[in-house]
């Protein structure tokens, strides 16, 4: 899968999922909790949706900002996962 | 202007008054006449009131109309369904519904003073009306009867206005003077009981719920975009406001008066907390034995009753030690009633039963699954009268039912010791993120908010880096008055974005946040963060939440009443002064309760992790037989009929749901407000009629 797929699919994803389908604009680099579009338990909806669409595993210690926090950052996550799982 | 006919709906369902006893009591004045209609007492010899109050006042002088006051006081016979009775003067009305507690024959409404000068409803109690009365009798006042109401209207006589000064009570009156041609409203210091009132051209009306002034057709029922806006910020509106345009609710500790056609509210009351090096010196263990004599009193007076008095028993610190109170003042055989849940996440009755086992109470709980609370949601919203953000105060309408067909009126419960004394995470949280706020670099510090909510597994899971994002402290931050509560009006505030456009731009200019800090009071920046912290707590959340939807609005719909020790005003003044540091030494909450009430009560529930009540939420409007209505509610063509929320919005947020995806504390706060608005609209507005006549 191209990170440019990756990136549209998490993109939809987060605007379905927190933004409830509504035309906000969402820049790729933009932070998702500066922009207040997750909250606390939003992070693990991220998490959830990434292994069951990916079929990657997430780690505890992956679950920080540097690699959840924009969808550009989430897609570049993911497709080092898919390419380099371990 | 003259009030006309209610709706068809409402005519055929108004009581048949004359198939009632017909009683009329001779006034000294040839203008008052009590056309009163009593329900023969069922029971031995009370006389108080907890009760459902209504009136009116024509500002152009024309006569009231017995029809328009019959028809207000007809909706709030759940508060009173005792008796219910008119007072006609000319061109004041006014309209009580009883449930009768303390001395029976004598507590009839509206009551006069003995010379028939002044009239007066009633709702609530006054607790030291003992005191009082004598205090009174030795000033040269006399007495017909043993009753609290009948101290307020010579309280009044003595003291005028300022008489609400003398009073430690919860209430909610209005007195109609005729020497003065004055109305007086007051509410008491908490806003334990309700009063609304509104005005349609000449005609002033109030009452205890906002459905007795819908029961007049001419006053319009249309949702306050502002109000609306407000409960998506601070969960509650801001009085005067409240969810209907045009409708006003008297803020707690205040009074109104109507006089020469002018309408004044002033407030009589108000609290000051310690100022960082303000506050209260002595040592614990002398404060720890102040508060119990305070509470014990508290409790003491509030037990005056002549119908017998239960507890709520919830399994925590508050209402166990309440209980532990009640035990042993009265001595007698005491009832406790608690709420379980099917859901293991939300239950607690493992502390109940404990509590219950360790103070000898006789027992009875009511469970309650997400399908109950589905079932009686639209119920909720009807006593509620406003939108609401979490389901918790279904369960309580549960229990006051269980507390009614048990056979009691009156429960004493721990409501008010969180706010006063230090319980409520939301102080706990500030104080850690001021902590955080020393060393925003720290990786170990966020780890202290695990201890915060042991019991919210979004938080358990979170890193520290994630956790340090979510609670980080900016310069901005440190330096709000709001500082401790941004956090949860800014995540509420978040579900704005369900408002319709048409919504958005109503309110585009509004803000709410800044609205309030106009109003704050000129010592609120002296005081210390966490006295400022338990200000907002006891000024917003408490009134128009935890005692209004979760509180008398849910007990009254059953014939409740709930009485609240920890809310005594000698106390909450006490609290007040207190520092810090003894109501939550470092992070453990109402430390110096514990201290006070050690040994008295059950250990482990002294040493358990505080578990604040919740309630299953939006979970349970999909895929219960009992949330039907619920999905018609929340269909694109409702909520575009409604007018309120994003029709594409919250079918995205309906299909999350429906999914099984939606989780987090958002999509909750978001479904329950967006069908809570959703009932609200369609009982009160679009089927106005059939459900006031529902009412009656």
């Amino acid at each position: 899968m191209h990170l440019t797929e990756i990136q549209n699919e998490i993109h939809r994803f987060v605007i379905s999922n927190f933004l409830y389908g509504q035309s906000v604009e969402l820049q790729a680099n933009e932070s998702l909790l500066e922009k207040g579009v997750i909250d606390s338990t939003g992070v693990l909806e991220v998490v959830t949706f990434l292994e069951e669409r990916f079929g990657i595993t997430v780690e505890d210690n992956e679950v920080i900002p540097g690699n959840l926090d924009s969808v550009a950052r989430i897609a570049a996550y993911v497709d080092k996962k898919i390419t380099c799982p371990i | 202007m003259r009030h006309g006919l209610p709706p068809a709906a409402l005519q055929c369902s108004i009581p048949s008054i004359d198939a009632f006893r017909f009683a009329r009591k001779d006034a000294n004045r040839k203008e008052d006449r009590i056309v009163a209609d009593r329900v023969p007492y069922s029971e031995g010899n009370e006389c108080s009131p907890m009760c459902g109050i209504a009136g009116q006042i024509n500002l152009n002088g024309a006569p009231t109309e017995r029809r328009v006051l019959d028809a207000m006081i007809g909706t709030l016979l759940h508060r009173g369904p005792d008796a219910h009775a008119v007072h006609l003067a000319g061109h004041v009305g006014l309209a009580h519904a009883r449930l009768s507690i303390i001395d029976l024959q004598c507590g009839a409404q509206p009551m006069s003073t003995l010379d028939g000068t002044v009239w007066i409803t009633f709702n609530g109690e006054i607790f030291n009306y003992i005191e009082l009365r004598d205090e009174l009798i030795a000033k040269g006042h006399r007495f017909a009867t043993r009753s609290d109401t009948e101290v307020i209207l010579n309280a009044y006589l003595e003291f005028g206005e300022e008489c609400v000064q003398h009073f430690n009570g919860q209430w909610a009156f209005a007195i109609w003077d005729t020497r003065e041609k004055t109305l007086f409203l007051s509410r008491d210091r908490f806003g334990v009981r309700p009063l609304f009132y509104t005005q349609v051209g000449n005609t002033f009306l109030f009452a205890s719920e906002i459905k007795a002034l819908l029961s007049c057709i001419e006053v319009p029922a249309e949702v306050d975009l502002f109000g609306l806006d407000q409960i998506f910020t601070f969960w509650v509106t801001v009085p005067p406001r409240t969810a209907f345009k045009n409708i006003f609710q008297l803020p707690q500790a205040c009074s109104l008066t109507v006089k020469d056609g002018q309408v004044t509210v002033g407030q009589y009351w108000s609290i000051s907390y310690a100022e960082a090096a303000d506050a209260q010196t002595a040592g614990e263990t002398r404060l720890a034995e102040e508060l119990y004599t305070l509470l014990e009193d508290a409790t003491t007076i509030r037990l005056r009753s002549d119908v017998p008095v239960g507890a709520y028993l919830s399994g925590g610190i508050d209402s166990t030690v309440i209980t532990a109170l009640v035990r042993k003042i009265a001595k007698d055989r005491l009832r406790s009633f608690s709420i379980t849940f099917e859901d293991a996440e939300f239950d607690e009755r493992s502390y109940q039963q404990e509590a219950s086992r360790f103070l000898g109470t006789e027992h009875s709980n009511v469970s309650c699954s997400s399908s109950d609370i589905a079932r009686v949601f639209p119920q909720v919203i009807r006593h509620a009268e406003q939108p609401v953000i979490r389901t918790a105060p279904a369960p309580m309408f549960l229990l006051s039912q269980l507390v009614r067909d048990s056979g009691f009126k009156v429960v004493l419960t721990g409501e008010g010791a969180d706010e006063v004394l230090g319980g409520y995470d939301i102080f706990k949280e500030a104080k850690i993120r001021r902590f955080l706020a020393r060393d925003p670099g720290s990786h170990m510090r966020p780890l202290l908010l695990k201890r915060l909510y042991p019991y919210m597994q979004g938080i358990q899971r979170q890193s520290a880096p994630y956790l340090q994002h979510f609670f980080r402290v900016s310069m901005e931050d440190l330096s709000s008055p709001f500082f401790s509560h941004l956090p949860r009006w800014e995540l509420t505030a978040r579900l704005k974005k369900f408002f319709s456009a048409e919504v958005r731009d109503a309110v585009s200019s509004f803000d709410a946040i800044a609205e309030i800090e106009r109003t704050l009071p000129s010592e609120y920046h002296r005081w210390s963060y966490f006295g400022k912290a338990e200000y907002l707590e006891a000024k917003y959340l408490m009134p128009g939440y935890i005692l209004s939807s979760q509180g008398d609005r849910m007990a009254m719909a059953h014939s409740v009443e709930g009485r609240f020790p920890f809310l005594d005003y000698r106390l909450v003044e006490f609290a007040a002064r207190l520092p810090a540091t003894v109501k939550m030494k470092a992070l453990d909450q109402k430390h110096l309760l514990k201290k006070a009430f050690k040994g008295l009560i059950p250990e482990s529930i002294v040493q358990r992790p505080k578990q604040p009540y919740r309630a299953p939420d939006g979970k349970c409007f999909f895929g219960l037989a009992t949330a039907d209505y619920a999905q018609e509610l929340l269909s694109p063509e409702a909520v575009r009929r409604c007018g309120l929320f994003d029709s594409a919005a919250v079918t995205s947020l309906v299909a999350k749901f429906k999914s099984g995806r939606a989780s987090s504390i958002k999509d909750n706060m978001a479904m329950v407000g967006i069908l809570s608005t959703q009932l609200l609209v369609n009982q009160f507005i679009h089927n106005r009629c059939e459900e006031i006549a529902q009412c009656i």
